[in-house]
């Protein structure tokens, strides 16, 4: 029964992602309402040309960013938590975002077309500000970063009470309704190269931290006690990584809204395909992350075309499938 | 005889847990290059004795390791000279068995720094003495619990550290292979290390060379494991529910029925 399974080497796989990442990022600008035709036709005409490099590539681009850093944050939020189920949401960020943007729905007043960017821009700031007065709270609530299960317990209830208090300024301004809803489906479709910038400069810098303190990762799978006693700096790490989840985890949700499933299933498919170091762990997540966000993001536009879906709901039924299917694998397994 | 030095000291040692004092000032010297194991009935507090002296507990009183404050020590500094190997921590699935006890060499290799050719040579010995080699390309999940026991014990000892402190390390572990743990703790101790453990199999305390006997968070005696005084002690906090006696030329703790 012990069969091995076959083993993929890490730097393999990586290269295998990133160029899925290339390839999504390709065919996501070359996918849209006017079809291929804008792509062929954009080094000639200036319209097709702005189709692509002001609308479709941004969007592509900044789905695989926003994926990325979804699926960092996921393999940090389950080597933290020594939880494979975790996700980055865990920290109430995902609750904290849809009431920042709840109240700033309700606040700029129902969204006139003309003013859909400067609203769009107000929703992006105010679910990063949601999202990290959450943690905070969260945090505060746990008092520090050390027990987990006040931690994740923290989480909870600060989900709970900024998700009912969303829900309640939808219900008294009704009119917020739609535009939230769009928010918590989660969609690609207002990322611009600014938005790419800054969530591939926060992936580069999250990343960074990430790899620097993989060792204490590493090292908290054997445990608290063990990990103390290999000499790590346990608590600074802790709050860095923290510290890190949050900030991933906002600039995503405050661009692409509430995508689900992603950060929880990229680091999952990483670890079921590849057994390797948390140093690893984390780049591959984050290219598996972009290559889910990506594929996710493309099916989408392609489904239904010209009219499109927004992604996360498709990330949704497509994570949820893919959870059942563990589910099932290991239920399997455990009857042979 | 060369004079003993002590390689582990507590004084006036409290420790509580959830606003329950469970260690009531102990005080304890541990000699360098012996073999001490800590026994007592349930909740007398061993595993926390322990994980204080590791200094991976909050305690108020002193630990000294080797005369230096334990507490006060440079991390990587104290890392390198204790080891430690708790009891039923989880330990992730994922990990290979060769990843598993390359994390012992952490406190020797610099921060991002790969493992260099002593630290294989260190891990490889390691599994070598438990037997584990076998599986280094394994990971955890696919091993059984005794198998995995001598994995994190490969682990413990790669750390070379000279002073190991181990939690009920015979967890798991069927006889021939508790055998080799008292043999490979004998050559540790001939080398030069110093070994506590906690050890719930009173037979298997009574092979080193010191006991220290607990009762509800106090050390109710210390002294050599051949020592008649020892021995009482033993069968007093068990309520003499057991009899030590020497059987061909060990010490043995039988049942009383």
């Amino acid at each position: 029964m012990t069969h091995d399974t076959a083993r993929i080497s890490p730097l393999l796989t990586a290269l295998i992602l990133s160029v899925l990442c290339g390839l999504l990022i390709g065919l996501g600008s070359a996918v849209g309402s006017t079809g291929f035709e804008s792509w062929r036709n954009a080094m000639q005409d200036n319209t097709a040309w702005q189709i692509v490099w002001e609308i479709r590539l941004p969007r592509s681009v900044g789905a695989c960013a926003a994926g990325a850093l979804l699926g960092l944050a996921g393999a940090l939020a389950q080597g933290l938590f020594r939880n494979p189920l975790a996700d980055p949401y865990l920290l109430g960020s995902a609750a904290g975002a849809s009431l920042g943007v709840a109240t700033s729905l309700a606040l700029l007043g129902g969204s006139p077309f003309a003013t859909e960017w400067m609203v769009r821009m107000g929703l992006t700031g105010a679910a990063f500000v949601g999202a990290v007065l959450a943690v905070v709270l969260t945090l505060v609530l746990a008092r520090g970063v050390q027990h987990t299960l006040r931690l994740l317990l923290a989480g909870v209830i600060v989900g709970v009470v900024f998700s009912a208090m969303a829900s309640l300024v939808a219900l008294i301004r009704p009119e917020v309704q739609q535009a939230m809803q769009g928010f918590l489906l989660g969609s690609t479709s207002f990322v611009g190269w600014s938005a790419c910038v800054l969530m591939l400069s926060v992936l580069a810098f999250s990343m960074l931290i990430s790899y620097a303190l993989s060792r204490v990762l590493d090292a908290l799978t054997l445990g608290e006690s063990t990990a103390l006693s290999l000499g790590l700096p346990l608590l600074p790490a802790r709050v860095a990584l923290v510290s890190v989840l949050a900030l991933a985890t906002g600039t995503a949700v405050a661009q692409t809204g509430l995508v689900a499933f992603v950060g929880l299933a990229a680091p999952h498919l990483v670890r079921s395909w590849v057994k390797t170091r948390h140093h690893w762990i984390v780049v591959l997540s984050a290219l598996m992350g972009g290559v889910l966000l990506s594929g996710a993001d493309l099916l989408a536009r392609m489904l239904l075309s010209p009219q499109e879906l927004p992604v996360g709901v498709l990330t949704a039924v497509l994570g949820g499938g893919y959870l059942l299917w563990l589910m099932y694998r290991s239920q399997v397994a455990r009857a042979a | 005889m060369h004079s003993q030095t002590t390689a582990l000291r507590g004084r006036e040692v409290h420790v509580s847990l959830g606003g329950r004092e469970v260690l009531h000032g102990i005080d304890i010297s541990l000699i360098a290059g012996h073999w001490t194991s800590i026994v007592g009935p349930n909740g007398a507090g061993k595993s926390t004795l322990l994980k204080a002296l590791a200094g991976v507990l909050p305690a108020t009183g002193s630990i000294y390791l080797f005369s230096e404050e334990i507490l006060a020590m440079d991390r990587t500094h104290r890392a390198r000279q204790l080891s430690w190997l708790g009891q039923n921590e989880p330990a992730s699935d994922d990990l290979r068995v060769w990843d598993v006890v390359m994390l012992g060499r952490l406190p020797h290799q610099t921060w991002l720094a790969a493992p260099s050719a002593h630290d294989r040579a260190v891990v490889e010995t390691a599994l070598q003495a438990t037997q584990a080699w076998a599986w280094r390309e394994r990971c955890l999940g696919q091993l059984s619990g005794g198998e995995r026991q001598r994995v994190l014990l490969a682990r413990a000892m790669a750390v070379q550290a000279p002073v190991m402190l181990m939690d009920e390390p015979l967890t798991n572990l069927d006889p021939p292979h508790q055998v080799d743990w008292l043999e490979q703790v004998r050559c540790l101790t001939s080398q030069g290390t110093t070994v506590i453990s906690v050890l719930h199999e009173v037979g298997m305390a009574l092979h080193a060379d010191d006991m220290v006997v607990m009762q509800a968070g106090r050390v109710v005696h210390q002294g050599a494991c051949h020592d008649a005084a020892t021995h009482r002690a033993v069968e007093a906090v068990f309520d003499k529910r057991i009899a030590i006696q020497s059987m061909d030329g060990q010490w043995v703790a039988l049942p009383k029925l």
